[in-house]
Order: structure tokens, then C-alpha cells, then sequence
């Protein structure tokens, strides 16, 4: 059975046994695929080789995952299944633009006024009964969680998925202290049992097959390494990880968004996770980045309406959990973290990139993010967001990253909250061709890009060339040395239409 | 300095002094649904919710009490039917681990995503909501909203320490994207759609 909306029709699974239905209909809520997909068995290709602060070099990893063609297959496909689902849904809202456009402008009013925001989410929080604490950096945040732990006497944590504590290197540093950390989210907690890192910011595991996570399990938990049935793994991890929520000293969570007006923070999950982290130990820490603070209530609605479908394609996450204050008995800490935030403020071309609310779109639609997997690029963030904020944290050991990429414009294209994410990742090109050698191909490759960029008409025209160009040219044209990105893979199919080809033609009367 | 004003201190100076008005946000409702039970069976069916059809006369909790059938431990928090674990003389959150279904009400629903809000008065102990094997939810037809937008306005987000939109059961595909129910919360979530109880006089 071939699908013409699949990148990989030969993925496409015999049978559909592992579906869920309700009323005839198959569901494909939450990250679930849209179409029933089966994997055959490959050893799982590793991420980048880290070396202290030299250059990660995310071709080199990249060529190793496209050497293993089941996993980026299996990639390319649930990623592209994920866009796809995403824009089923936009064409389900007819003020999408309009949401996108709201998303914005809040974003930068906020920003623009953090200092304000903060002073009065801090008082509101504070007013509710919870301990608010500030972190300068990610050093800070983990002696400062540490700390609270300490008072408690807690030696046991459960926490949900936190890009946040990834940055700031939670999870050794416990270890450092004695702190057992458990992850509940059931991508993070393979990840962490396979000692790697989230490829993804939202589907952490999305580079592993069924048969890895088997490996994993068998070696961990003790699941038969024969059987990779994805229920039964599922249903493994969920009876492994019960028993550890229930004798948690304390539980963790992140934030997906911070309401100035009522002092709480949002956390979406689809797993319930994070309502089992805070809500059953007597201790609930929330670290939260700074720029995550929104202003009121009714600008939540605008952030959770985009969230989840432009994620995943699936209408709202499981849960979306308000945690205001304290429960009877317990404590609640919030933990405000800058670790770089603030001085990326005052950065004129790149200060939006702090409107970023996490939800792995521009990773989704990313060609080189779906061929080269998340690992390839060794940072906490990858894909196109990846690449315009790893260089604010080293500029020298991710000076590579903004490389990785075709400038399509398909990231910004999808962004919720409209960041002009592959303009900034050509203006970090310039920043580091500044501030480091860059080889001479990626030079040449920049100025011809430059002159495009500088020209939004002429871009557009380009773009629309090279999306006919990439289904009909020989390959020689693609992957010839001048081609910085085609070298060492495979061009995705493009779309059939550009999103700003199909906005004109659908929603120009509108813009 | 302390932390708190040295991060103060730099988001002043380095905040880009452009003017950004803060737009305020359109309810987004003019166009509603003929009828919001319908909309909102339609949409929590697509995450993954049981819809509970109540019998047009005769006991209208009786597709309740068929699902809890078979159940060894039932923890109602509604007055229209009593389980067997009464929260009364819960101590802590651990102690509802062994429950096999919760039985709650909502404090309104939301046709646009089949999303119900639970809160910490309507659950007496949050957690029994995450710890149950199932979850059956009662919402009061009156109480549906046609969006987030609507949803936003109610007072709950401002007076309760905690409450959160389920939707649908807990849920995953973190596993080549094969749709799991259970995956750490609830394995079910199903909704009845029941009239509160007038308030007694």
C-alpha cells in the first residue's frame, strides 16, 4: 500500500495491530504518527564526538546517521508525519495568522518590559505562598535546587522533561551530590537510562527505533531483549518508574509558561507526568527561564492554542497543568533562571530568538534536522532554533552549527511566534565568520545566499525555483562541492507549494 | 548584589528600547458551534476520551456504574455515586496508588480541544487523578465552553492552587510514534455529561 504523503513509503507498516481506535476511526492524537510505520532492526548510530570546546563537527555525526538508513528513515518520516499533522491542524483554525501574529507581538511586548513582568510575577508567586528563588547561571540554579533539597533531607527526585535543566547540566550534577534523579517522561527516561542525550525538544527519543529502546530496556529494567512490542515496553517503563514517584523525596518540573498576572506557572505534558511529579511529593521545584514570563491570562489562551498543534498536530497536550501555589502540607519553589538570557537581550539581530516557546516545529520541517538527527549537532538545542542560540552559549564549540542548514526559510515559515529563524542563522554565518575562520566553500556559499537574503523578492523567487529544482535536477547539482549542506546527504522531496505561495494564494486578501 | 538584582540590572540594560504594545486578544467566537455537547464529544473522542451516552430515561448514571463494575477500589468524589475509599481518611497521596477508578466532577469543559478542567476542589487530593488506573469525569452540560479564549476568563485560573486540563487519558508515542494510553497517568479518561446536582437549600 503506497501513500503519497509519505517521504518513505516503505515504512509503511502490513498491518495496523498497535492502533488505538474510536469510533472506526484511527487516533493519531499526541506525537502519535498519522499512518502505522514498522522499522527493521540497525545498530543505532551514536551523536557527535564532543572534545572539550572544539568545534562539534555535525556533518561528520550526520553522515554516520545517514549511514544507518532505517533510523534516518524512520526519522525523516515521523518528523515530516509531525509537520504534515501540524498543518492539518492550521488549516482547522482560521485565525492561525492572526494567532501567530499575537504570539508575536506579546512575546516582544514582554521582552521588551521583562524587568516589569518578572518584579511582578515574583511578587504574585511570592503573595500565593511559594519560595522564589534567581539563578545568574546554570552553576547557580543546580546549588541552588541542591540547597532545597538539602533543607528537606530529600535524596530522591522525580522530575518531568526540562530543556531548561539540560542546559544547565541538572542530572550530573546531582549525581555529583548524591541526588538520584528519575526522569518521568517516557522518551527522557529511555534517554537517560541510555546515558544520551534528548535529540529532540519535545520527542527526546524520535531518533531511536523500537529495537534500541528494547536494548535499553533489557539492559536497565529488565525487559525481554527479544521483545520490542512498543506496548510492552511502554507498559514496562510506566510499572519501573510507579514505584519511584511513590517514594520521591521531591519532585520537578519545568515551565512552558509563566503568567505575571496570577504568579503560577503552565506545564503542558501529554504523559501526566508533571502532575505526578509535583502533586504526589511533599516538595515541588519549578525551574523556569526567564523568558518564559507571558502577562496575563488571556494571552495563555493564544500560547496553548499554538503550542501543541504546532508541535505535534494534535489540538492541546493531554495536560495542561496551572500550578498556582502550594498544596496543603507541601512547598512549592520557583526557581527564576538568566544563564545567558539577559545579555541575548541586547544582541540587536538575535534578541528574538528569546520568543522561542520550545515546541520543535522549525525541528520538524528542518531537511537537514530530519536527515542528520538531533544528536548530530552534540548541543542541548539542535535543529534550526539550535543553531541561532547554542553560539550565544560557545561560540567557538557550535561555530559550526549555523552551517547546518539550506536557508529554505521552512523554519520560520512554521514558528509560532514568527522568529525569523534563517535570517538569523545566516546573520551568526557573518558574526562568526568575524569572530573565526571559516573554510572557503562556506564563505563562497554565504555571499551568493547574502545577496538572496538581502532581497526578499528575489529570495522568494529562489525559493520557488529550488523547490521545483530539487525534484526534477540530476543529482550532480545538488551534491556538488559548492553545495556546502548537500555534501554527504540526500535532499529532501520539497514541498508542493511554499507556504508563502500558499498563503498568497489562500489568505493573500486577508494579510 | 544579590542574583536577583544583577539579572534585574542586566535585562534593563540590555532590553531593546523598542515600543511594543501589548495587544489584547479577541475571544475568537463568533462562529460556534451549533451544539457545544456535540463539538466537544467530537473533539475529546479525537484525544483519545470515552464519551458516556447517559440513557434518555431511567438511572442516567448507569454507563458509571457498568464501568466500575468489576473494579476493587473506587474513589468518588461526587455526591451522585459513592466508591469504597473515602479521601476522608486519605493521609497522603501515596495511599491512592492501589485506586482503580476516580470518579470526579469537572469544573467546566471545553468543546474547541474535549478538554475538562479539574482543579483541587473538585479532586480533594490532586493526585488522585494521576495515581487511578481510570478516570470518570461528570460535566454539566451548562458548564462547556466554546474555546480557550472563554476558557481563560473563568475564575478558577485565579482562585485555585492547582487545576489542569485533561484531555483524553495520559498518553505517549515516544516509541516510533505508536500511540500508547497509560503511558505514566490514567489509562482511560471518560466523560458523562450530568447536570450538577442543585446546591441543597
Amino acid at each position: 500500500m503506497s501513500d503519497p504523503d509519505m517521504l518513505h513509503p516503505e515504512l509503511r507498516a502490513p498491518d495496523d495491530s498497535d492502533s488505538i481506535t474510536r469510533q472506526g476511526r484511527r487516533l493519531d492524537h499526541a506525537e502519535a504518527t498519522s499512518k502505522p510505520l514498522r522499522s527493521r532492526p540497525e545498530p543505532q548510530p551514536r551523536g557527535a564526538k564532543i572534545h572539550g570546546n572544539r568545534p562539534i563537527d555535525q556533518a561528520e555525526a550526520a553522515a554516520r546517521f545517514l549511514a544507518a538508513p532505517e533510523h534516518e528513515k524512520m526519522h525523516d518520516e515521523r518528523l515530516w508525519d509531525l509537520r504534515q499533522k501540524r498543518d492539518r491542524e492550521m488549516h482547522g483554525i482560521p485565525e492561525w495568522e492572526e494567532l501567530r501574529s499575537l504570539a508575536s507581538a506579546i512575546k516582544e511586548h514582554t521582552l521588551t518590559h521583562l524587568d516589569e513582568y518578572l518584579d511582578q510575577f515574583e511578587a504574585n508567586a511570592r503573595r500565593n505562598g511559594v519560595h522564589v528563588h534567581w539563578a545568574r547561571d546554570a552553576a547557580e540554579h543546580n546549588r541552588i535546587v541542591h540547597g532545597i533539597l538539602k533543607d528537606h533531607g530529600a535524596k530522591t527526585l522525580v522530575k518531568s522533561k526540562s530543556m531548561l535543566t539540560e542546559e544547565c547540566g541538572f542530572r550530573p550534577y546531582m549525581a555529583s551530590v548524591g541526588i538520584e534523579v528519575i526522569e518521568t517522561d517516557l522518551g527522557e527516561r529511555i534517554q537517560q537510562l541510555d546515558n544520551e542525550d534528548p535529540s529532540h525538544i519535545v520527542v527526546p527519543a524520535v531518533h531511536k527505533l523500537r529495537t534500541d529502546v528494547a536494548e535499553v530496556f533489557s539492559k536497565t529494567i529488565g525487559t525481554d531483549p527479544d521483545n520490542s512490542d512498543v506496548h510492552y515496553l511502554a507498559e514496562a517503563q510506566r510499572e519501573s518508574n510507579r514505584p519511584l514517584i511513590l517514594a520521591a523525596d521531591a519532585g520537578m518540573t519545568g515551565c512552558n509558561f509563566a503568567v505575571a498576572e496570577t504568579g503560577g506557572v503552565v506545564v503542558c505534558t501529554n504523559e501526566g507526568n508533571a502532575d505526578l511529579s509535583a502533586n504526589v511529593p511533599k516538595l515541588h521545584i519549578a525551574s523556569i527561564g526567564i523568558e518564559k514570563i507571558i502577562p496575563r491570562l488571556e494571552h495563555l489562551a493564544v500560547f496553548v492554542r499554538l503550542l501543541s498543534r504546532s508541535a505535534l498536530g494534535s489540538p492541546i497536550t493531554q495536560y495542561t497543568s496551572h500550578f498556582r501555589g502550594p498544596r496543603q502540607g507541601s512547598e512549592m519553589h520557583f526557581v527564576l533562571v538568566d544563564n545567558g538570557r539577559s545579555e541575548r537581550l541586547g544582541l540587536d539581530e538575535f534578541w528574538t530568538s528569546l520568543k522561542c516557546i520550545r515546541c520543535g516545529a522549525c525541528m520538524n520541517t528542518c531537511p537537514v534536522y530530519r536527515r542528520s538527527g538531533g544528536l548530530s549537532y552534540g548541543a542541548t538545542y539542535s535543529g534550526p532554533i539550535g543553531l541561532i542560540i547554542d553560539p550565544t552559549f560557545n561560540a567557538r564549540k557550535y561555530s559550526n552549527l549555523p552551517f547546518a542548514s539550506t536557508l529554505n526559510g521552512s523554519c520560520s515559515n512554521v514558528c509560532p511566534v514568527k522568529i525569523n529563524i534563517h535570517e538569523q542563522i545566516y546573520a551568526w554565518r557573518r558574526e562568526l565568520v568575524k569572530q573565526h575562520e571559516v573554510p572557503f566553500v562556506k564563505k563562497a556559499a554565504m555571499k551568493a545566499a547574502g545577496e538572496l537574503l538581502s532581497r526578499p523578492a528575489a529570495y522568494r523567487a529562489a525559493i520557488a525555483a529550488t523547490n521545483l529544482a530539487l525534484g526534477h535536477l540530476p543529482r550532480f547539482v545538488l551534491y556538488n562541492g559548492l553545495n556546502a549542506w548537500g555534501k554527504g546527504r540526500e535532499n529532501p522531496r520539497p514541498p508542493r507549494q511554499s507556504f508563502h505561495s500558499w498563503h498568497l494564494a489562500n489568505r493573500g486578501d486577508k494579510a | 548584589m544579590s542574583s536577583r538584582d544583577d539579572i534585574l540590572a542586566s535585562i534593563r540594560a540590555n532590553r531593546p528600547k523598542l515600543e511594543r504594545p501589548l495587544p489584547s486578544v479577541p475571544l475568537f467566537d463568533a462562529d460556534r458551534p451549533a451544539s457545544l455537547l456535540a463539538a466537544f464529544q467530537e473533539s475529546l473522542e479525537r484525544m483519545g476520551g470515552v464519551f458516556l451516552d447517559p440513557p434518555p430515561t431511567g438511572d442516567m448514571l448507569a454507563p458509571v456504574r457498568a464501568r466500575i463494575a468489576n473494579a476493587k477500589v473506587v474513589c468518588s468524589t461526587v455526591p451522585e455515586i459513592s466508591g469504597n475509599r473515602d479521601l476522608a481518611g486519605v493521609r497522603a497521596p501515596q495511599d491512592l496508588a492501589d485506586v482503580d477508578f476516580a470518579i470526579v466532577r469537572a469544573a467546566f469543559a471545553v468543546a474547541e480541544t474535549g478538554s475538562v478542567l479539574l482543579g483541587e476542589r473538585g479532586l480533594g487530593i490532586n493526585a488522585l487523578a494521576y495515581l487511578a488506573q481510570h478516570l470518570i469525569v461528570l460535566v454539566d452540560p451548562a458548564d462547556i465552553v466554546v474555546n480557550l479564549h472563554n476558557a481563560y476568563q473563568r475564575p478558577e485560573f485565579r482562585s485555585d492552587h492547582y487545576c489542569a486540563f485533561h484531555t483524553g487519558p495520559s498518553a505517549t508515542a515516544d516509541i516510533e510514534g505508536v500511540l500508547i494510553h497509560g503511558a505514566q497517568g490514567v489509562r482511560s479518561l471518560s466523560v458523562l455529561p450530568l447536570p450538577r446536582a442543585p446546591a441543597p437549600h
